[in-house]
């Protein structure tokens, strides 16, 4: 067996991959050969860090250095420095370009510091195409004490005593799910999993995907034998090709050590698992209209009850959870319901995985207990706003959520307080929003995502969300009235009220959560046709000061419609007709004398 | 998959090739590779470590590198850190040297007095 002193880790998420890293990685090998390492040395691909903002990501062990933002030419100097001095490259270490105290290990890195790993534990840990290195840290342990030691009662107690709630958005008791198709009394039962991550801006069942299929392949089968089934099907969306392949690859392992495929460790139990790709419907998250798609039909949803617990695939009990759901599941069954439930709120348990994009710093995956506040998640791991601007709102659970304002930072965050504030946890998608952002705007943006993605089954979401956007439009653009407002108000009652699937009774959410806490923000655009944000182009005008300018020209040069005149030692003027609000002169003027006049 | 042993066995097996990456409970082997030590061999020693360490399928030892301790008369310099956190400097070091070590020290925990750094300078 080949003993290697070090292990280079380098990430092989869609975010790393997207910036360079499989280049970075076959620089390490040509480096490493050059200095007559590769005996020595081991360079690994594995799953996302969560710290995409600061992508690629290197981790060397045994130090556990983490070095971020790695070029394809910083690679030589790691390697003659580190790996063969010993000297860590400390420009390139997480925190090294400001801080005094560089942080040599992973557990020093700030980012990590608050966040607790259990959906997310192999990621940047393993090798995801190796089922080996799954197997090291207990992989499918699990499921090898739930078919020799364990009944399926037994699981599905143990599922519900850990408090565990499903992670796709909705939050129902998972357990319970288990224990309705465990109960559907029928000759064939399937077990679905939703990999349908669609809403815009989250991504961490993609990185769990990618990171560590095995744990949903395992997290699958166990409840298989739960509620009696031999078959499950993962849907996922055909836009995320590197999680299909290393799911792909995962299955095709899993059958050669047979731990898919007949009589599973020698007992009577069999299971099998087929993907099935999606083709970017948004409603196919729905599961409804999923399990349709699975069908091979026009992926659209269709009443309930009766619940796919009752009839779901092919009209057969159906067990749908969610990717990070199935992926706490190994975890459970491994280290107890109680270890589990001891983590998070009274009603919340465990962990929850958080996309965190919009404006702040640390942009990336993290993972933290529920009842962690939004205040810790933006400034302690996310590491605030950047420039300096202020926190003005967070967006949470996507098109079907809404917004938490400045004032309620403190939340701690759960599915209830969540709830209660008019938003809701969605799937993990948190988008930080800073002081330069319109809301009425941000309730246009998730309008016209749901218009869009609208399947067109019902009319209260395929007419109702299309009138919204209207009004919508009409505000923005500086053309709308106070008595818009209340229309839009009753519309979003309305289709909350009559929408087929959830989706539609969802889709109102981010027009009433900012009218809740943003009304001003709307009644400046109705009353005062101002834009307080200066996003909306037609409220906003571009100005010269005339005392700042010192006529140099540069912002006529960079005029992409030339409505920028003047000359020498007289201060250049605007013309507000011509002018497209593009911004361009505000940015190359070197004297800041330009100004958004909201 | 026919039985938990066979999952079992393939875990330990697997996880000795990756142990590196988990916390290690065991020993630590530092060399010295700055310029000075390069320049006095400390190379071989390393290799010769790893080799013996795989040799002996020890897994729970790390050897890493480090800069100038700065006692560049003594290179090839090798620090080993006990699971206790004892530390013994070795100095003047050689490939041979590193195979009784390893055997003395990492298997046996008896430390080899006399490469030490505390001994040579006695001398």
């Amino acid at each position: 067996m080949q003993i290697y002193r070090a292990h280079i880790l380098v990430c092989g998420g869609t975010g790393c991959v997207s910036s360079n890293s499989e280049k970075i990685m076959n620089e390490f090998d040509t480096h490493l050969n050059k200095n007559n390492l590769q005996n020595e040395v081991k360079v690994v691909k594995t799953g996302c860090f969560g710290l995409c903002a600061r992508g690629p990501v290197v981790v060397v062990y045994p130090e556990g250095c983490m070095y971020t933002m790695v070029k394809v030419e910083d690679v030589k100097e790691i390697v003659e420095e580190h790996l063969l001095k010993g000297r860590i490259v400390s420009r390139l270490l997480e925190g090294g370009q400001n801080t005094e105290e560089i942080a040599t290990s992973l557990d020093g890195v700030e980012f990590f510091r608050k966040q607790l790993r259990i959906a997310l534990r192999n990621c940047g840990v393993i090798n995801p195409e190796v089922i080996e290195e799954y197997i090291a840290f207990d992989g499918y342990k699990a499921l090898a004490k739930v078919l020799t030691e364990m009944t399926p009662e037994q699981v599905i107690d143990t599922v519900k005593k850990s408090g565990l709630r499903g992670r796709g958005g909705g939050g129902f008791p998972s357990g319970l799910k288990w224990e309705f198709t465990a109960k559907a009394n029928d000759d064939q039962k399937y077990v679905c999993c939703n990999a349908d991550e669609g809403d815009p801006g989250a991504f961490m069942d993609r990185s769990v995907l990618e990171g560590d299929p095995h744990s949903i392949i395992e997290a699958m089968a166990i409840a298989g034998y739960a509620v009696g089934s031999n078959q499950g099907f993962i849907y996922i969306r055909a836009e995320y090709p590197i999680a299909v392949k290393r799911l792909n690859i995962a299955i095709e392992q899993a059958k050669e050590y047979g731990l898919l495929g007949k009589n599973i460790f020698g007992t009577d139990f069999s299971f099998d698992l087929e993907i099935r790709l999606g083709a970017g419907a948004f409603v196919c998250g729905e599961e409804t209209a999923l399990m349709t798609s699975i069908e091979g039909k026009r992926g659209e949803p269709r009443p309930r009850p009766p619940f796919p617990a009752i009839k779901g695939l092919w009209n057969k009990p159906t067990l749908l959870n969610n990717v990070e759901t199935y992926a706490n599941i190994p975890q459970i069954i491994n280290k107890g319901a109680e270890w589990f439930s001891s983590i998070g709120t009274e009603k919340s348990k465990g962990t929850k995985v958080f996309a965190v994009g919009g404006n702040i710093n640390n942009t990336g995956l993290v993972e933290v207990p529920m009842g962690t506040t939004l205040r810790e998640v933006v400034y302690d791991i996310g590491g605030g706003i950047p420039n300096g601007k202020k926190f003005k709102a967070a967006q949470t659970g996507g098109p079907s959520g809404g917004c938490i304002p400045a004032s309620n930072i403190d939340v701690a965050i759960d599915y209830d307080s969540l709830i209660q504030l008019g938003s809701m946890m969605g799937s993990g998608g948190l988008i930080v929003m800073d002081e330069d952002t319109c809301m009425v705007d941000i309730a246009k943006f998730f309008l016209e995502f749901t218009v869009d993605e609208s399947c067109g089954k019902c009319p209260p979401c395929r007419i109702g969300t299309k009138r919204m956007l209207e009004i919508l439009q009409k505000i923005t653009e500086g053309k709308g009235s106070e008595e818009d407002i209340t229309k839009l108000e009753i519309l979003a009652k309305n289709i909350k009220a009559s929408a087929l699937c959830g989706l539609g009774q969802t889709a109102p959410n981010p027009v009433l959560s900012t009218l809740k806490y943003f009304r001003d923000e709307y009644l400046a655009h109705v009353n005062d046709r101002k834009c307080p944000a200066g996003v909306c182009k037609s409220m906003t005008q571009y100005v010269i000061s005339p005392e700042r300018c010192k006529s140099c020209g540069l912002c006529s040069k960079a005029c992409p419609v030339g409505c920028i005149s003047g000359e020498k030692k007289v201060p250049y003027v605007i013309d507000k007709d011509k002018c497209i609000k593009c911004g361009a002169c505000m940015e190359k003027c070197p004297f800041k004398a330009i100004f958004k006049n909201a | 998959m026919k039985s938990i042993a066979e999952l079992e066995e393939i875990r330990k097996k697997a996880l000795e090739k990756i142990s590196i990456r988990s916390n290690s409970d065991g020993y630590r082997v530092v060399v010295g590779m700055a310029t000075c030590g390069i320049a006095a061999g400390a190379r071989p020693v390393m290799t010769s470590f790893v080799e013996e360490l795989q040799k002996r399928n020890i897994t729970n030892t790390a050897v890493t590198m480090t800069g100038c301790i700065g006692v560049c008369r003594l290179e090839p310099v090798v620090e080993i850190t006990d699971p206790k956190g004892e530390k013994t400097t070795y100095v003047k070091m050689t490939a041979e040297k590193a195979v009784r070590i390893v055997a003395e020290h990492i298997v046996n925990g008896r430390v080899c007095i006399d490469y030490t750094i505390g001994y040579e300078d006695k001398k």
